[in-house]
């Protein structure tokens, strides 16, 4: 479904990518792991398109996508979300998951401001795609309420039902735990596997939960210094011996 | 020919030199604070009419009218940032543009209330007949507005690269929380900038008035050919506003001389807009200062 | 039915006035606070809701007024059509503006596009009929030959427009091109990423605040029927960018509520005489210190405050 060939990305002088590569076939779970620094977040960035590769192709389903930005990509299906949480905080939590269905939808200026009748099908369209997606991830009470309202936890999930509403065919979380306490991660972890089963998404995740990691995920790249260390499943990572050397260490495979 | 070029350069840099000060005045504040001061040119409209007043009203001393004219501009400016700018800390970068807006409208409606709406002005700072350089006639004064500006720019880069207070003010452009953090008072020097905008204006002011005249409403249109001239040069890079300054001079007495005297006010807006989308980051400054702006 | 509630004051208001109001004097600065308020609400919609700020708002509404003008005095074109033509132009101009200085971050819209005002402002200066002095004799509006010459008139077709444009407004504000062009405002990464092509949609929230200050101006040039640059000089543009601080970027309303006020207050302000510019001064400097959000939302916050205070 994903292909990622040999990507470089540096920054002034500092290599943050150095030739990675990996696949993920169609509705795998795959983790990006790595210490602090190690691309993760640049990797996602290339592939999201918001930054642009320096050597290296970027195939999804068999198209090549490195030279497109965010928007092209977005449209093709690719949908993510951010580490730092990049809602529309001025916004009601339904206003958020609505926007994720503009580019599923094309009424213009016109239609819009004369409320003709085919924007307002496709806005009640909107609405009822929207509320189901709430209703779905359990935000559905919290619609009126401003994003920026929300608790972390819950904006980490609104995110997830904004990026939904794209109707994705590969989704990628950017330390969706983060910030999280354990009961809340381990209901994200029912969270992402039931989005898989139901959805049929695909997903790569990055995250520093080696928990929820080890848990959910079929296969696991491993990032240091901006080169691929390990691929593998979680089984094969937790027992690499570079990998347990360079990131891992004692404490945190329990 | 070639005389008539020379004299049409010549009054292009008198003038550029008065859009120079206001550029630089610009990239003062605009260092401390990321506002752009669109009072700016009311401070040069004051240095000229209270010189006046002093010198011709009053009948004080010249020096004396300077020096008097520079304290109470200065002061102007002072008030400016303590009464406006330092009540609205950490308001939207906007509101804080829009206040200055506000405050020349206050100020223009001193000085014309002060002044009414004649033209003003007063003999050169000394008699004495025009020099001739290859056929081209230069007024004394013309001298005295050439040899003040560079001197108050040679001053201003001696006191932000030498002295221990320009080097704090420096810092707080740079970074104001780690300024904050070393012990530099930020607020402090936030208000300084004002002052020295000021006194840089009122100076431009005292020297061009006796050969362009002023008037109470010349402000706006000094404040944006000085800004034209601190964006070509990149904001934030004095020096960058000082070259800025002469060229947009030169150019607009060239326009007025050599095609129409009507579109000479076109020129500093044209350069401004082809800066913006040629080279936004001005003729002098990286793509990498540019992504620290604030404005 | 209570969402509607604003504008049905605001018909209401808008019906009445001229009723209450039958001296021609006061009927005439009503109109000219309808006409800025066309201007100020396309301002609105980019600063407000886009995030974007203009300060040559008066340059397209010198095109609309110059244009529209010369098309039908010279070219003798019907007055409504003049002026759809007039917003093309303006539109235009708009595209070709926006396209290079939206590719910027920041407030480079707000720099080149005062640039822009100015350069249309010298234009007008040196290339429209009579120059500085202006021209006269503009034909007024008319429909279906039936001519538009009484005050009541005219002050029904500006504010009908007004409230036709609010709502047009309101519409976008809640669709979905008026959710993405708020989700810019609050995180750009965040909107490209769910497909929202930011710079396009801010170039087109540009052309429409250039297509309301246009029919503004070419409804002025008509009703006045004589124009000079000085109306659509830089000072035009910020008094424009001052209303709609004043009233309150965050809301349309705001932008009606600010640009009533300073229509009126030099009108007000008049007793003052050559104090007048003075005291306008400080007024604008003490609301900019004192309601720094504008006065509708502050007036929406306190009512809020009140309500929860009662419940």
């Amino acid at each position: 479904m994903l292909k990622v060939e040999g990507i470089w990305k540096t920054f002034g002088g500092i290599t943050a990518l150095m030739d990675v590569s990996f696949k993920v076939e169609s509705q795998e779970i795959k983790a990006v792991i790595g210490p602090n620094g190690a691309g993760k977040t640049t990797l996602f960035n290339v592939i999201s398109g918001v930054y642009r590769a320096d050597r290296g192709n970027i195939y999804f389903n068999e198209k090549k996508i490195d030279n497109l930005n965010p928007v092209k990509i977005a449209r093709l299906g690719i949908s993510r979300t951010f580490q730092n949480v990049e809602l529309y905080g001025h916004m009601t939590v339904l206003e958020n998951v609505m926007v994720g269905r503009y580019c599923k939808t094309k009424s213009g200026f016109l239609s819009c401001g004369f409320r003709l009748p085919n924007m307002v099908k496709e806005e009640r369209e909107i609405r009822k795609v929207s509320e189901e997606l709430l209703e779905y991830v359990g935000l559905y009470d919290k619609r009126d309420y401003l994003a920026s309202e929300l608790p972390i936890g819950s904006q980490r999930i609104l995110e997830i039902a904004r990026a939904l509403a794209t109707e994705p065919k590969l989704i990628m979380f950017d330390e969706p735990a983060s910030g999280l306490n354990d009961a809340e991660t381990k209901e994200l972890s029912l969270f992402i596997k039931r989005l898989r089963e139901e959805k049929k998404l695909t997903i790569i995740l990055v995250e520093h939960d080696m928990g929820l990691v080890m848990d959910i995920s079929d296969n696991i790249v491993v990032l240091n210094f901006g080169e691929k260390l390990a691929e593998g499943t979680p089984g094969e990572i937790r027992n690499n011996k570079l990998v347990i050397d360079a990131y891992l260490g004692e404490e945190e495979l329990e | 020919m070639f005389t008539v070029l020379l004299q049409f350069i010549l009054s292009g840099i008198t003038v550029g030199a008065i859009y120079a000060l206001v550029g630089l005045g610009f990239n003062i504040i605009y260092n401390a604070t990321s506002i752009i001061n669109l009072a700016q040119g009311e401070f040069v409209v004051m240095g000229g009419l209270i010189m006046w007043f002093f010198s011709q009203s009053l009948q004080l001393p010249f020096f004396t009218s300077i020096i008097l004219t520079i304290l109470l501009v200065g002061l102007i400016g002072l008030m400016m940032e303590r009464l406006t700018i330092n009540p609205l800390k950490n308001a939207d970068l906007l509101l804080m543009i829009m206040i200055t807006v506000a405050v020349s409208i206050v100020l223009r409606g001193i000085l014309m209330f002060k002044f009414g709406k004649d033209p003003y002005s007063y003999p050169p700072f000394t008699e004495g007949e025009p020099i001739v350089i290859l056929g081209a006639v230069i007024q004394q004064q013309v001298l005295w507005v050439l040899g003040i500006t560079l001197t108050c720019i040679g001053l201003i880069f001696l006191f932000f690269n030498k002295t221990m207070l320009g080097k704090a003010m420096s810092a707080c452009a740079v970074n104001p929380t780690a300024a904050k953090l070393v012990g530099i008072n930020v607020s402090r020097m936030i208000m300084l900038s004002f002052i020295l905008s000021a006194i840089l204006g009122a100076i431009g002011g005292i020297a061009i008035t006796p050969i362009s005249l002023m008037e109470y409403d010349k402000g706006p249109s000094l404040a944006v050919k000085g800004f034209c001239a601190a964006i070509m040069g990149g904001l934030g890079n004095g020096m960058g506003a000082v070259v800025g300054g002469f060229i947009i001079g030169i150019l607009e007495s060239l326009t007025a001389g050599y095609i129409h005297s009507g579109f000479k006010d076109a020129v500093a807006l044209v350069i401004l807009l082809g800066i913006l989308f040629f080279k936004p980051a001005g003729l002098f400054g990286s793509k990498a200062t540019l992504s620290v702006r604030k404005f | 039915m209570r969402k509607h509630v604003n504008y049905i004051v605001l018909l209401v208001l808008i019906i009445i006035f001229p009723f209450l109001i039958k001296d021609n004097y006061t009927l005439t600065i009503g109109i000219f606070a309808g006409i800025n308020s066309l201007v100020a609400m396309g301002l609105s919609l980019l600063m407000g809701y886009a995030g974007q700020v203009s300060l040559g708002q008066a340059g397209f509404y010198g095109i609309g007024a110059y244009v529209s003008a010369i098309l039908a005095l010279k070219f003798g074109v019907p007055v409504v059509l003049s002026a759809i033509v007039a917003a093309l132009v303006s539109a235009f101009a708009a595209v070709l503006l926006a396209i290079p200085a939206l590719k910027l971050k920041g407030h480079y819209l707000a720099v080149a596009t005062l640039g822009f005002g100015e350069i249309i402002y010298i234009i007008l200066n040196e290339l429209g009929p009579g120059g500085p002095s202006g021209f006269g004799d503009i034909p007024q509006v008319s429909f279906m030959g039936y001519k538009m010459t009484g005050q009541i008139s005219y002050f029904y077709l500006i504010w009908g427009i007004v409230f036709i444009l609010i709502i047009f407004s309101y519409n976008i504000i809640n669709s979905r091109i008026g959710r993405a062009m708020r989700a810019i405002h609050d995180t750009e990464t965040g909107s490209s990423a769910m497909g929202v092509d930011v710079s396009a949609l801010k170039i087109k929230i540009f052309i429409l605040s250039a297509v309301y200050a246009s029919i503004a101006g070419s409804f002025y040039a008509h009703y006045i029927t004589f124009i000079s640059p000085t109306t659509f000089s830089l000072f035009h543009s910020v008094l424009i960018l001052t209303m709609v601080v004043i009233g309150g970027a965050s809301n349309l309303f705001g932008a009606v509520v600010g640009a009533i006020i300073i229509t009126v207050l030099p009108e007000a302000l008049r007793k003052f005489e050559e104090l007048d510019v003075l005291v306008y001064g400080l007024i604008l400097t003490f609301s900019l210190l004192f309601i720094r959000k504008g006065i509708v939302p502050t007036l929406l916050q306190r009512l809020k405050k009140k309500g929860m205070a009662n419940a």
